[in-house]
C-alpha cells in the first residue's frame, strides 16, 4: 500500500504493545452505524497508470506556455529560469515545515529575509511580509489593516474601477462581515484618479489604486498622495503593482504610498492554470506593527552568531487568536522562494531588461494592430507590457478565429473586457511580455488582418 | 557556520541569467516614470545555485527526518505528484483561456470535486480557498449568509472550544462576529453542559474538530451537533485532523454542515516551508448554493452523451476569495495522491496514522504524563515537564530533540494542557524510526532529571544555537541594510 512501509509482523507486535487486538479496535469510539464506510473511489493506480491516465488529461489542453500568446490579464506568460524549478524542487525546501523552530529551518528563513529585502528594494517601502496567498487576498489584507490601523472607526474605503475585477470581488467578500463601505468603483475608467480623491473624507481609511491598471495603464500617481493628503491627512493610500514593472519604473514607494501589494505570478512563478500564486505585500515601518502575515527578522543567537527568526508574532493568530491581525497560516512560502531565485538570477540588470523587452515588444504590437484597418489602439497614456484594442466585432469572435482559423497555428488572444466593463464592448486587452518574438507578434497581426477580411472588410 | 545574505555576494556589473536579445524596434521610455536605482543583488547563476543549495542545507525536512507535528500531519511527499503537477499540459495553462481549451484541467477539478465528497459524505465541494484558515473563513461566511437569507439577522456568535487552531477565533473575528468559549470536560470532550448553556437564538453556529486537537474523537458528537442544530445553528469542522478519519468515518454522517479540507496534510501537497497549501470546503446539499464563486460543474451533451466541464456561478454564492480558480498546482498533486492510494489505500493510511500515534503513546506514557491516556486518534498529548524536574519545560525537551535528529513537536498547543507536546507521528513512518523517536524521548526524560542543562541550552548540534527573539522583536530588522 503506498507509503505506509508496516509489514504484517511489525503491525502485531505494535498492537500488542498498545494492548488491542487488531486495527479496528483502535476505532471502536467511532459510532458504529457510520463506522468504516465504503468510499466509492476508483481503484489505486501505480506511478505509470497514473502518469498515462494524467498526460491524457494534459494532453488535452491547450498549452499557452507553449503556443503564441497574447492574453494576460493578472497572470502573464514569463520565462522561468532553469535556476527557478531547481532550488524549488529541492526537498529541503519543498517538504520542510513552517519555520516556527528556527534553528533547524535557518535555510527557510534566510530565504524568507533575503524575499522581504527584494521587495522593499522594488517597491521603494520599508517592510514587506513573508507573502499573501495572492494580489487579491493581499489587496483585502490592505482594507482590514487601514480598518485596524483606524480602530473600526473609517468606515469608507476607496477603490478604483480599473483595479483587478477578481481583486474588488475578494475586497467585497473579505469585507461583508465588517462596517465597511466599498465605494469608488461606479466611476468611469477613464477617470483621472483625482477624481477618486476627491472623494476622500475623514471617514475614509484607505483609497486603492493599480498602476498599471487593469487596462494596462500606468497611473500618474505623482500628485495623488497629495490630493488625498488635501482632503485628509491620515487616509493611507495602497497601491497594486506589478512587479516586473518595478524593474523599470519608479516604485510607488517613491510617491508616498502607504502600502504596496500585489500578485508576484510574473516573477519566475509560470501560469499553472491560476496558481499557486503569490501575493506580496509592503508597508511602512510605522505600520508594521498591524500587518497581517508572517514576518522574518534578523537577531543572534547564544553564541553570538546570526540568525533569522519569525519574528513580532504577537500580531498572529497562534498567539493572538480572534484579536489577530489575520487568520493566515499557512501562506505561498515556497513560492516567494521562487521569486527570491527569480529575483538573484536576473538581477539589478536583468530585471531591468526583462522588463524593457516587455515594454519594446508591447509597443511594437500596438503599432502594427493599431495600423490595422479595424482596428485602434489608444496611445496617450502610457502603458507597460498590457494594452486596450478596440476591435470592430465582439472579442470572443475574433478569439475564436485566432484560435481556429489562422494558418499559422492557434494563436491565443487577449482578454475580453466586455466580461468587465459592459461599455467596453469589442475591446480586447492585449498583452506582450518577453516571450512574444517578433514572429509571432507579426502573426498576430496577420491574424487579425485576415479576420476582417474573411469578415468581407471593416465593420 | 552561517551562508551570508545574497546581497553580499557577487560584485557590481555581475550579470546572472542573460534574457534573449530585442527583436523589435526601441519605443520612447516615459523619462520622468522610469527609475533611476534597483538595488537587486549582482551575482551569477553559479553564485545562485550555491548560495540556495547552501540555504537549503540548514534546513530540516520531511525528506530529512521525522516530523511529529501535531495537527499538521506531516506525512511523505510523494515525489509522483511533482512530475504529474508539472506536466507541460498543466502547467503552461493560462487561467483565463477559453474553457474548451483547458478541458483537461477541469475534468480533473471536477474529479477531485467528487473525490473529496466521497471521502466526507458532503454533497459539494469548492477547490477555491487557498489554505486551511481561508477555508475556515468560507465556512463562517457561508453559515452566516444562509441565517442572513433567512432574516436571522439577530444571530452573531460563534461557539469555539478551548482546545481549538488559533485560526479558529481568527477566522471568525474576520467575519464580524464574536467568539465564545467553550471548556472541555475531564474527557477532553466538549462540555455538553456549557454547550446546552450557550446554545440559542443567538448563535451563528460551533467550529469544531474531531478528532479534536488532543487527539481523541469526540464522544458525544451526534449530541453535540444536534444540540447546535436544535438553536437553529450551523456546524463548522475544521478538517485539518481528516488524517485520522479517511475511510473510518464521514464528518457529514455525524451532522457537520461544513468543512474545510487541508490538502497539504491530510493529501500529502508538500508544506513548503509555509506553503503554497489549499483548503477545499465541502458542504450539504442545502449549502451548495452559497459555494465561493465558481466551482466546476459538468454537462452531457444531450446528442452524443459527452460530457464538457464548465466554471459556473453558484446561485447564492458568498462571492469570489481568491483571484481565479484555487491552487490548481496543489490540486492535481492530491489527485495524484487520492488515485495512488484509492478507498483502500486512504483507509489503511487513517489505521496506520492512528496505530503509530497510539504505540508512540503507550511506550511513552508511563515516564511522560498524557493527562487523557487512551485510545487515541492520529496524535495525543502530552506534558512537557517533570514532576522531579521543575525547571524543565516544553520548550527544553523540544529543543533537546534538534539533537537527536527529530524535528520538536507541536508546542504549547493545544492550550488546555500545560506545557503541551502534541504529537503526531503520521502512517509513513515506519515502526525503527518510531522506535528511534521514543528512544530519544525517552533519554530526554533522564537527562532533565540528571544534567538539565543539556535541556535548557539545547540545541547544540543544529546550524544555530537557540535564538534570541526578544531582540528580533524589540529591534526589528526584517530587511537587508546596507551601510
Amino acid at each position: 500500500m503506498a507509503y505506509t512501509p508496516h509489514t504484517e509482523e511489525e503491525r502485531q507486535r505494535m498492537l500488542r504493545t498498545i494492548g488491542v487486538d487488531r486495527l479496528s479496535d483502535l476505532f471502536a469510539d467511532i459510532p458504529a452505524e457510520h463506522r468504516f464506510p465504503a468510499l466509492d473511489l476508483p481503484e489505486a493506480v501505480s506511478e505509470p497508470e497514473i502518469l498515462r491516465e494524467l498526460s491524457a488529461l494534459a494532453g488535452a489542453n491547450l498549452n499557452a506556455a507553449q503556443t503564441p500568446t497574447f492574453l494576460g490579464a493578472g497572470s502573464y506568460r514569463h520565462w522561468v529560469p532553469s535556476v527557478v524549478d531547481h532550488v524549488i524542487r529541492r526537498g529541503e525546501f519543498a517538504t520542510a515545515y513552517t519555520p516556527y523552530q528556527a534553528e533547524v529551518s535557518q535555510g527557510t528563513l534566510q530565504a524568507i529575509f533575503e524575499y522581504q529585502s527584494m521587495i522593499c528594494d522594488l517597491t521603494g517601502m520599508d517592510a514587506a511580509n513573508a507573502s499573501h496567498y495572492d494580489g487579491a487576498t493581499a489587496a483585502a489584507e490592505a482594507v482590514i489593516q487601514a480598518y485596524n490601523i483606524f480602530r473600526s472607526k473609517r468606515r469608507k474605503v476607496i477603490i478604483a474601477p480599473t483595479v483587478h475585477p477578481h481583486y474588488r470581488e475578494v475586497i467585497r467578500t473579505y469585507t461583508r462581515g465588517l462596517d465597511v463601505v466599498v465605494t469608488g468603483e461606479e466611476r468611469s475608467t477613464d477617470a483621472p484618479l483625482s477624481e477618486l480623491a476627491a472623494q476622500v473624507d475623514e471617514d475614509t481609511a484607505c483609497v486603492i489604486v493599480q498602476s498599471p491598471n487593469f487596462l494596462g495603464r500606468i497611473e500618474s500617481l505623482e500628485a495623488l498622495k497629495e490630493e488625498i493628503a488635501a482632503r485628509d491627512k491620515r487616509t493611507l493610500l495602497a497601491v497594486i503593482a506589478n512587479p516586473l514593472s518595478l524593474g523599470l519604473f519608479n516604485p510607488p514607494g517613491a510617491y508616498g504610498a502607504d502600502i504596496v501589494l500585489g500578485e508576484g505570478q510574473p516573477l519566475g512563478l509560470g501560469l499553472n492554470y491560476g496558481g499557486p500564486y503569490l501575493g506580496f505585500y509592503a508597508t511602512r515601518e510605522k505600520h508594521i506593527r498591524q500587518v497581517a502575515g508572517r514576518l522574518v527578522g534578523k537577531t543572534v543567537d547564544e553564541a553570538g552568531e546570526a540568525g533569522f527568526v519569525m519574528t513580532l508574532t504577537t500580531r498572529e493568530q497562534h498567539i493572538r487568536r480572534e484579536r489577530a491581525t489575520s487568520n493566515i497560516c499557512t501562506n505561498q512560502g515556497l513560492m516567494a522562494l521562487a521569486a527570491t531565485v527569480y529575483l538573484s538570477t536576473l538581477g539589478k540588470h536583468g530585471l531591468r531588461e526583462v522588463a524593457e523587452l516587455n515594454y519594446h515588444k508591447a509597443h511594437y504590437a500596438a503599432d502594427r494592430i493599431d495600423a490595422l484597418a479595424g482596428f485602434a489602439v489608444e496611445r496617450e497614456r502610457p502603458f507597460f507590457n498590457e494594452f486596450v484594442v478596440r476591435c470592430p466585432a465582439p472579442v470572443q469572435e475574433i478569439n475564436r478565429y485566432l484560435l481556429n482559423e489562422t494558418p499559422g497555428g492557434p494563436i491565443v488572444g487577449g482578454y475580453d473586457l466586455s466580461q468587465t466593463y459592459p461599455r467596453l464592448d469589442r475591446h480586447m486587452l492585449v498583452a506582450v511580455t518577453e516571450m512574444n518574438t517578433r514572429e509571432e507578434i507579426d502573426s498576430l497581426a496577420a491574424g487579425l488582418r485576415a479576420f476582417v477580411e474573411d469578415q468581407g472588410g471593416a465593420a | 557556520m552561517s551562508e551570508p545574505l545574497i546581497y553580499e555576494l557577487g560584485s557590481p556589473g555581475r550579470r546572472g541569467t542573460k534574457p534573449p536579445a530585442l527583436d523589435v524596434p526601441e519605443s520612447d521610455l516615459p523619462a520622468d516614470l522610469v527609475r533611476d536605482e534597483l538595488p537587486l543583488p549582482e551575482v551569477s547563476e553559479i553564485d545562485v545555485v550555491r548560495h540556495f543549495t547552501r540555504l537549503s542545507h540548514l534546513n530540516y525536512a520531511i525528506d530529512i527526518g521525522m516530523y511529529p507535528l501535531g495537527s499538521c500531519t506531516m506525512k511523505y511527499n510523494p515525489k509522483i505528484n511533482e512530475e504529474t503537477a508539472r506536466l507541460p499540459g498543466f502547467a503552461g495553462l493560462h487561467p483565463f483561456q477559453d474553457p474548451a481549451t483547458v478541458q483537461g484541467a477541469l475534468g480533473l477539478m471536477y474529479r477531485l470535486q467528487t473525490y473529496l465528497q466521497e471521502i466526507s459524505g458532503f454533497a459539494g465541494v469548492t477547490l477555491q480557498p487557498a489554505a486551511g484558515a481561508q477555508g475556515e473563513l468560507v465556512g463562517v461566511l457561508i453559515i452566516r449568509k444562509v441565517q442572513m437569507d433567512r432574516g436571522e439577522t439577530q444571530r452573531d456568535t460563534i461557539l469555539i472550544p478551548d482546545s481549538a487552531h488559533g485560526t479558529n477565533p481568527a477566522s471568525t473575528s474576520m467575519s464580524g462576529l464574536r467568539v465564545v468559549e467553550l471548556p472541555s470536560d475531564e474527557r477532553g470532550n466538549i462540555d455538553l453542559d456549557a454547550l446546552r448553556e450557550q446554545a440559542c437564538d443567538r448563535i451563528v453556529g460551533l467550529m469544531i474538530t474531531n478528532p479534536n486537537t488532543l487527539g481523541l474523537f469526540e464522544e458525544h458528537i451526534e449530541e453535540v451537533t444536534r444540540i447546535v442544530h436544535d438553536c437553529g445553528g450551523l456546524v463548522y469542522g475544521d478538517g485539518a485532523n481528516m488524517n485520522a478519519l479517511m475511510g473510518v468515518m464521514k464528518p457529514a454522517d455525524v451532522g457537520i454542515d461544513v468543512m474545510h479540507f487541508n490538502l497539504h496534510k491530510t493529501f500529502s501537497t508538500p508544506h513548503g516551508g509555509g506553503g503554497p497549501g489549499a483548503g477545499p470546503v465541502g458542504v450539504t446539499e442545502d449549502l451548495r448554493a452559497y459555494l465561493p464563486s465558481p466551482v466546476v460543474i459538468r454537462r452531457q451533451d444531450p446528442v452524443d452523451g459527452s460530457f464538457s466541464y464548465a466554471l459556473h456561478e453558484p446561485a447564492k454564492t458568498i462571492g469570489r476569495v481568491k483571484a481565479f480558480w484555487g491552487h490548481f498546482g496543489v490540486l492535481v498533486r492530491a489527485y495524484t495522491y487520492i488515485r495512488m492510494l484509492g478507498a483502500e489505500g486512504l483507509r489503511g493510511a487513517a489505521e496506520h496514522a492512528v496505530l503509530n500515534a497510539n504505540y508512540v503513546r503507550s511506550r511513552i506514557s508511563d515516564v511522560y504524563t498524557v493527562p487523557y491516556n487512551r485510545i487515541c486518534k492520529h496524535e495525543f498529548v502530552a506534558e512537557g515537564r517533570f514532576e522531579d524536574a521543575p525547571d524543565v519545560n516544553a520548550l527544553d525537551i523540544s529543543k533537546r530533540l534538534i539533537d537527536y535528529g527529530v524535528h520538536p513537536p507541536t508546542n504549547y498547543f493545544p492550550l488546555i494542557v500545560h506545557d503541551a507536546l502534541m504529537i503526531e507521528p503520521t502512517e509513513t513512518e515506519s515502526v525503527q524510526s518510531l522506535d528511534q523517536y521514543v528512544g530519544a524521548l525517552l533519554q530526554i526524560a533522564d537527562e532533565a532529571k540528571q544534567s538539565p542543562d543539556l535541556l535548557h541550552e539545547a540545541p547544540h548540534k543544529a546550524p544555530v544555537r537557540r535564538l534570541d527573539e526578544v531582540r528580533a522583536a524589540r529591534q526589528p530588522v526584517l530587511r537587508y541594510e546596507r551601510d
